[in-house]
C-alpha cells in the first residue's frame, strides 16, 4: 500500500516514537534518568550509527533498556485490550464469512500480544509482571479501544482507521534499534495491512448497500475518525517524551507528521468509499503538498486517558475479569507441569539406579 | 424437506451453534494462547458449518445459501443436538464440552469420509484432521484441570458431571431415515458409542476424574425441540442480519 513509500530513509530507527506514537497514549515521563550520548556504551553508539540492530545481549543504557520495555509493553496491553471492541460484534457479524474473517482478525490480535510480550521479555520482564502492571493500571493501553463498538459499521470503522493509524505509526517501527521488536512489528504490519483492507471492503459494501447501511457507514466513520487523528499523540510542542527522543536520535517522525501522513492517505481512500470525514476544514493546500485540517481538540483524549472515556472501565473490567476467573486454569497447568516433571525425573532415577544395579 | 438435506443440517449446525459459544471465549480465556487456540478451534467450526451448509442448500436445491440457512431459520428448523447450544462460561465446561463434541466428530468424521456423498466425504476428510487436533486440546485441559490442583481437580469433576448427560443424543438414531445408512451416505450414531465412549474412558482416567453415573438428559435438538438457551443464542446471531433482509454484507 501507499503506506510503505513514505518509509524511505534509513536513520537510525525511533524505538521511542510509539510513546507519543504507535497506539498513542503514554507521554508521561519515564522513569529512568536520561542518558546523555556521553554515558552510553561505546558499543550501543556504535550499532547506532551503523544503523544496526541491538539485540538481547548487547550492552545498552538502562533509559533505553526501561523506555523499551514500557513502550513494547503497552503496546501488547494494547493489542490484547483491542480485541474486546471488535470481539464485542464475532456473535453478531452479519453472515458466516463476515464472522469467519472478524474472528480471524481478533485472533491476529491476540498473537500480536504474544509477539510482543515475548520481545519484551528479551529485555529481562516477565509477562505476569507486565500484565499486573495493566491490570492495576499502572502501564496504559490505546485510548482508542476506550470507545464502543456501536454497530456493525465500527467494525469497518476500526479496521480502515484504527488498524490504518497503527501501521503508519509501526511501518517505521520494523526498522527499530531494537531487534526482537522490530522483527515483532514486521509481522504485526502485514497482519495490520491486511486488517486495513477488510475493513475498507466492509466500509465500501455499507457504502454502497442500503440506505440504511450507508448510514451506518457514515454515522461509523463521524464517529472514529477524531479518535484515530488523536491516536498520534498530542502535538509535538505538547509533547516531552518525543522531544527527548529527538535529542537521543531515536525518534525520526513526530505525532504531527505522522498524523499528517495517515491524513493524506486517508482523504483519498475516503472519496474511494463514497464517505464524507466530519472535518470542514480538509482541504488540499498545494503549497504545502498535504491536506490542511482542522486542529484536533485534545480535551477529550486527555479526558478518556484520565479513565472518563466511554468504554474505560469496562475494558478493564472484562480484562481482570478474564485473567481472574481463568487463575485456577492456570494453577492447574502449573502443577500438573510440576506433577509431570517430577515423575519423569522419578522415571530417570529408576532406569539410572537399574542400570547402575546391572554394571 | 429431505431427509439428506436433514442429516445435512444437523451437522452443519453443530458446528455452527458450536462456534458460536466457542467464539464468546476470544478475550476471555485464562490466557492469551488459549485466546488464541479457541479462536482457531471456533474457526474450524465455523468452516465445517460454512461447508455442510453450502452443501445442504445445494442438494435442496431450494435456492438457500449458508447465511440464509444460518439467519434465516427460526428455532424450531435448527437440527443441532442440546449438547453444544447450552450456556458455556466456564472454562472446565467449555473443556469437558469440548472433549465429548470434538471426540464424537473425530469418529463420524473418520467414517463419513467414505460416504457415497462425494461432498459429504471431502468435508469429513477435512474435518477429521481439524477434529484431531481440537480433541488433543481438550484431552490436554482435561488432564491438567483433573490431575492439576485440588480446586480444579473438583471443579473439573463438576464440569463433567455437567456435561456427561447431554452425550445420548450424539448416538441417537432416531430421527435418521434408515435408508441414509443403506445408500451409504450417513452413518447410524449409534456405531459411534463404542469407540467414543472408549476415548473418553481413557481420558477420564487419566485424568484422574471418575466417570459420570448419570442419567442421560432429554435432549431432541435433532428433532429442532431445543433448550431454551438456544433462542437467546439464535437472538444474538441473527437479528442483525433480520433487521436488514435482502441486502450484501
Ligand atoms: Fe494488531
Ligand atoms: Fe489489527
Amino acid at each position: 500500500m501507499v503506506l510503505h513509500a513514505h518509509v524511505t530513509d534509513a536513520d537510525i530507527c525511533n524505538t521511542a516514537c510509539y510513546r507519543g506514537g504507535v497506539y498513542g497514549n503514554d507521554f508521561t515521563a519515564p522513569e529512568a534518568a536520561r542518558t546523555a550520548p556521553a554515558d552510553e556504551p561505546a558499543s550501543f553508539r556504535a550499532i547506532l550509527v551503523e544503523d544496526g540492530r541491538v539485540e538481547p545481549r548487547d550492552e545498552m543504557p538502562e533509559g533505553y533498556r526501561k523506555t523499551l520495555v514500557r513502550q513494547i509493553a503497552q503496546h501488547a496491553h494494547s493489542e490484547i485490550i483491542g480485541m474486546q471492541p471488535e470481539g464485542n460484534w464475532v456473535s453478531r457479524a452479519p453472515s458466516l464469512r463476515r464472522k469467519a474473517i472478524l474472528m480471524a482478525k481478533v485472533q491476529d490480535e491476540a498473537g500480536h500480544g504474544l509477539y510482543l510480550y515475548a520481545a519484551a521479555e528479551t529485555l529481562g520482564v516477565d509477562r505476569a509482571d507486565l500484565l499486573d502492571a495493566l491490570h492495576s493500571g499502572r502501564q496504559k493501553y490505546s485510548s482508542i479501544f476506550n470507545y464502543p463498538t456501536l454497530t456493525w459499521a465500527d467494525v469497518g470503522a476500526i479496521g480502515w482507521l484504527v488498524d490504518g493509524a497503527a501501521i503508519v505509526n509501526q511501518v517505521p517501527l520494523c526498522r527499530c534499534s531494537y531487534g526482537p521488536y522490530a522483527r515483532a512489528m514486521v509481522r504485526v504490519c502485514k497482519e495490520e495491512s491486511f486488517h486495513q483492507r477488510q475493513g475498507f471492503e466492509i466500509l465500501h459494501t455499507l457504502a454502497h448497500g442500503s440506505q440504511a447501511q450507508r448510514q451506518m457507514a457514515q454515522d461509523a466513520v463521524n464517529r472514529y475518525w477524531w479518535p484515530s487523528l488523536m491516536m498520534f499523540g498530542p502535538p509535538d510542542d505538547d509533547s516531552p517524551n518525543s522531544a527527548q527522543s529527538m535529542a537521543w536520535g531515536i525518534k525520526r517522525f513526530s505525532n504531527d507528521d505522522l498524523r499528517q501522513r495517515f491524513i493524506d492517505m486517508t482523504v483519498p481512500q475516503s472519496e474511494a468509499l463514497g464517505l464524507t470525514l466530519p472535518d470542514d476544514g480538509l482541504a488540499w493546500n498545494e503549497e504545502r503538498g498535504h491536506y490542511d485540517f482542522t486542529p484536533v481538540d485534545f480535551t477529550e483524549l486527555f479526558e478518556v486517558i484520565r479513565g472518563n472515556g466511554p468504554c474505560n472501565e469496562q475494558r478493564m473490567a472484562h480484562r481482570v475479569g478474564a485473567h481472574e476467573d481463568g487463575a485456577w486454569a492456570r494453577e492447574a497447568a502449573a502443577a500438573y507441569a510440576q506433577k509431570q516433571a517430577q515423575k519423569q525425573a522419578q522415571r530417570q532415577a529408576r532406569e539410572q539406579a537399574q542400570k547402575e544395579g546391572a554394571a | 424437506m429431505s431427509a439428506h438435506v436433514d442429516y445435512l443440517l444437523g451437522l452443519a449446525d453443530d458446528a455452527l451453534v458450536s462456534s458460536q459459544r466457542m467464539g464468546w471465549w476470544i478475550s476471555r480465556s485464562p490466557q492469551l494462547e488459549e485466546d488464541v487456540a479457541m479462536a482457531n478451534i471456533g474457526l474450524d467450526q465455523l468452516g465445517q458449518a460454512r461447508a455442510l451448509l453450502t452443501h445442504a442448500g445445494a442438494v435442496e436445491a431450494a435456492g438457500r445459501d449458508e447465511d440464509d440457512l444460518a439467519y434465516f431459520r427460526d428455532e424450531r428448523d435448527f437440527r443441532n443436538v442440546c449438547l453444544v447450544e447450552r450456556p458455556m462460561e466456564d472454562f472446565g465446561v467449555a473443556m469437558a464440552r469440548l472433549l465429548v463434541f470434538a471426540t464424537w466428530q473425530h469418529e463420524l468424521y473418520g467414517a463419513l469420509s467414505a460416504s457415497t456423498d462425494a461432498t459429504l466425504a471431502a468435508v469429513a476428510a477435512k474435518a477429521r484432521k481439524e477434529t484431531a487436533y481440537h480433541v488433543d486440546h481438550a484431552r490436554q485441559w482435561t488432564l491438567r484441570l483433573g490431575d492439576g490442583t485440588a480446586e480444579s481437580h473438583d471443579r473439573m469433576q463438576a464440569a463433567v458431571e455437567a456435561e456427561w448427560p447431554w452425550r445420548e443424543e450424539l448416538y441417537d438414531a432416531g430421527t435418521l431415515a434408515p435408508e441414509l445408512v443403506e445408500r451409504g451416505i450417513a452413518v447410524d450414531p449409534g456405531t459411534l458409542r463404542e469407540p467414543v465412549e472408549a476415548r473418553l474412558d481413557a481420558v477420564l482416567a487419566e485424568a484422574t476424574l471418575s466417570r459420570p453415573d448419570v442419567a442421560a438428559a432429554y435432549s431432541r435438538g435433532r428433532q429442532g425441540r431445543h433448550t431454551e438457551a438456544m433462542g437467546y443464542l439464535l437472538a444474538e446471531m441473527q437479528h442483525l442480519a433480520r433487521s436488514h433482509p435482502g441486502v450484501t454484507w
